[in-house]
């Protein structure tokens, strides 16, 4: 038998499998398609503290291995999830739950933070959104910025406090630091690039707000080669996301430094694919003579 | 699941059927499907037109490289397809005489529906509204389930000239299903004072509610045209 559990600041996790924050909504609806439980943790919506419908439609642009979603947040609001999200969540689901945090000043991110962390097991602090203005991605790409939101959060955050980063930077590995100096417990690597699609025949955009966030295996050399980056030179465990669609990108993510590793675009094409990756991952271990998934994280020079 | 083709050929100007077979049971009219075409990153969302046991039909129009690379495809080949998603019309609510109106390839959910209602002994009429006489399709099919079935073109190559919304005013009827584009949609709450459903269109990302990109605000908060919809009750709309 080989051992797929991994540890993440104290939470094991019975595999390194969860569905990134944004592409899983807040879990009830896959329940629907397979038993939630056989997931590694979830990442639930990006919860701000006031309700958001978001941005206006058209907010999906399909791409080339990819796609473009400006979304802009929606969600009900931190109170709501609390009260009703989480505990429908937790009547189907028994593995860690994790928070997305984000806001829009230094203080929202306190106070939606102070709301959701208890009742979450880790907390996953989004500075990397790109489709919100004056708030989100700003806080992420600089160091200044990320300094005082992860500071500005640790103290009403009693769950390890993950930071998730945005690869819109010119030095990633800069950020990152900054943050394991400000006092978070991990890192999420990467968010979605900033990106853009135009329809020739209309001559406009295709998404109402010009711009959107590019996800999905056409991302994974990026994310990937961030998360060897920064492993590099970061003590803290990470958290790989962006692209990840097999067992093998699974493995190959955490050989570059995650221990535990994010599935966001692939869920939103098939349902089922955490479960499919989480059935195909002890195979493919074995047949890579790993026996621990541990032995493997971080061991590329 | 593995869906087998059976069927997929031409039935208008751009518009084709798709018959999938497998064990699919019995899908509501006005749900949907969502096919997934080798080469592109999305699935695919189309409406259910036709669902019996062992087979479901969709009707699509070529809109871009997905659905043209649909119509290639070949009899006997297999797609995965989720099926069920959205929640459909409710042929309850038609007391006794109903009224079906259809915006090109929006008609195709209507023919499920007028089968089921013609099963509870209602009578139907369609009102459809096409570009032009070469992309037309279901009359047919539609007169076989309605007691009556109109039909306006744009350009007036067939029926009366006009959009569908020029000839709904003298039918005798309790409730109204609609499907087609947004304009449509909204000219017809406006025009008419009954109650009813609609069937509408978005560009989904993922077609099962998880991913938030179909939202719509309605008068009862944000709902999902993929998970609370596509058929939403004329009075939920906010145009």
């Amino acid at each position: 038998m080989v051992d797929t559990s991994v540890n993440l600041c104290g939470i094991t996790l019975q595999n390194p499998v969860i569905p990134a924050s944004g592409t899983f909504g807040f879990g009830l609806e896959m329940a629907e398609f397979y038993d939630l439980n056989v997931l590694g943790a979830i990442a639930i919506k990006g919860t701000t503290v006031a309700p958001r419908l978001g941005n206006p439609s058209p907010r999906i642009a399909e791409c080339t291995q990819g796609l473009l979603n400006s979304i802009g947040l929606q969600n009900p609001g931190a109170e709501q999830v609390v009260k009703e999200e989480i505990p429908n969540l937790r009547m189907h689901f028994r593995q860690p739950i994790i928070g997305n945090i984000c806001g829009f000043s230094v203080d929202d991110y306190r106070e939606c933070c102070r709301i959701v962390a208890p009742n979450v097991d880790l907390v996953e602090l989004n500075i990397s959104c790109p489709n919100v203005h004056n708030g989100g991605m700003a806080f992420g790409t600089t160091e200044r910025g990320a300094a005082e939101v992860v500071t500005a959060v640790r103290d009403v955050c009693d769950r390890p406090l993950f930071v998730k980063l945005s690869p819109n930077v010119t030095d990633i590995v800069s950020i990152a630091k900054t943050c394991e100096n400000a006092g978070a417990d991990g890192l999420t690597l990467i968010n979605t690039l900033l990106g853009m699609r135009i329809d020739i025949r209309r001559r406009v955009p295709v998404l109402a707000q010009k711009m959107g966030g590019f996800s999905g295996p056409a991302v994974f050399p990026v994310a990937l080669r961030m998360v060897y980056q920064v492993h590099k030179v970061c003590s803290l465990p990470i958290i790989g996301c962006g692209g990840v669609q097999s067992a093998e990108d699974v493995i190959e993510m955490m050989m570059a430094g995650a221990t535990a590793v994010q599935v966001g675009s692939e869920n939103l094409r098939n349902p089922y694919a955490c479960p499919d990756i989480i059935k195909h991952l002890p195979e493919r271990m074995k047949q890579l003579k790993i026996n621990n998934l541990n032995q493997i994280i971080g061991i590329i020079e | 699941m593995e869906l087998i083709v059976t069927r997929n050929q031409r039935l208008a100007e751009q518009i084709f059927v798709m018959e999938l077979s497998g064990d699919v049971g019995t899908l509501p009219p006005g749900s949907f499907v969502e096919l997934a075409i080798p080469g592109f990153y999305l699935r695919r969302p189309f409406s259910v037109s036709r669902s019996e046991n062992g087979s479901v039909t969709i009707i699509y129009k070529i809109v871009g490289k997905g659905t043209e690379a649909m119509s290639h495809f070949p009899v006997g080949c297999s797609v995965d397809v989720l099926c069920g998603l959205g929640n459909g019309f409710d042929v309850t609510k038609a007391r006794k005489k109903a009224l079906l109106i259809g915006g090109g390839v929006g008609t195709a959910p209507l023919y499920q529906l007028s089968i089921l209602l013609k099963e509870q002994k209602i009578e139907t009429v369609a009102c459809l509204g096409f570009n032009t006489l070469s992309e037309i399709f279901l009359q047919k099919e539609l007169e076989e389930n309605c007691k009556e079935v109109r039909i306006t073109t744009l350009d007036g190559t067939y029926g009366e000239k006009g959009f569908v919304t020029t000839q709904l005013t003298d039918i005798e009827y309790d409730y109204f299903y609609a499907c087609g584009p947004l304009p449509m949609l909204k000219a017809v709450c406006e025009l008419l004072p009954t109650q009813g459903q609609l069937s509408l269109e978005a560009r989904m990302g993922c077609g099962y509610g998880v991913c938030m990109g179909c939202t719509i605000p309605t008068q009862l908060g944000p709902k999902r045209v993929c998970k609370e919809g596509p058929v939403f009750e004329k009075e939920e709309l906010i145009w």
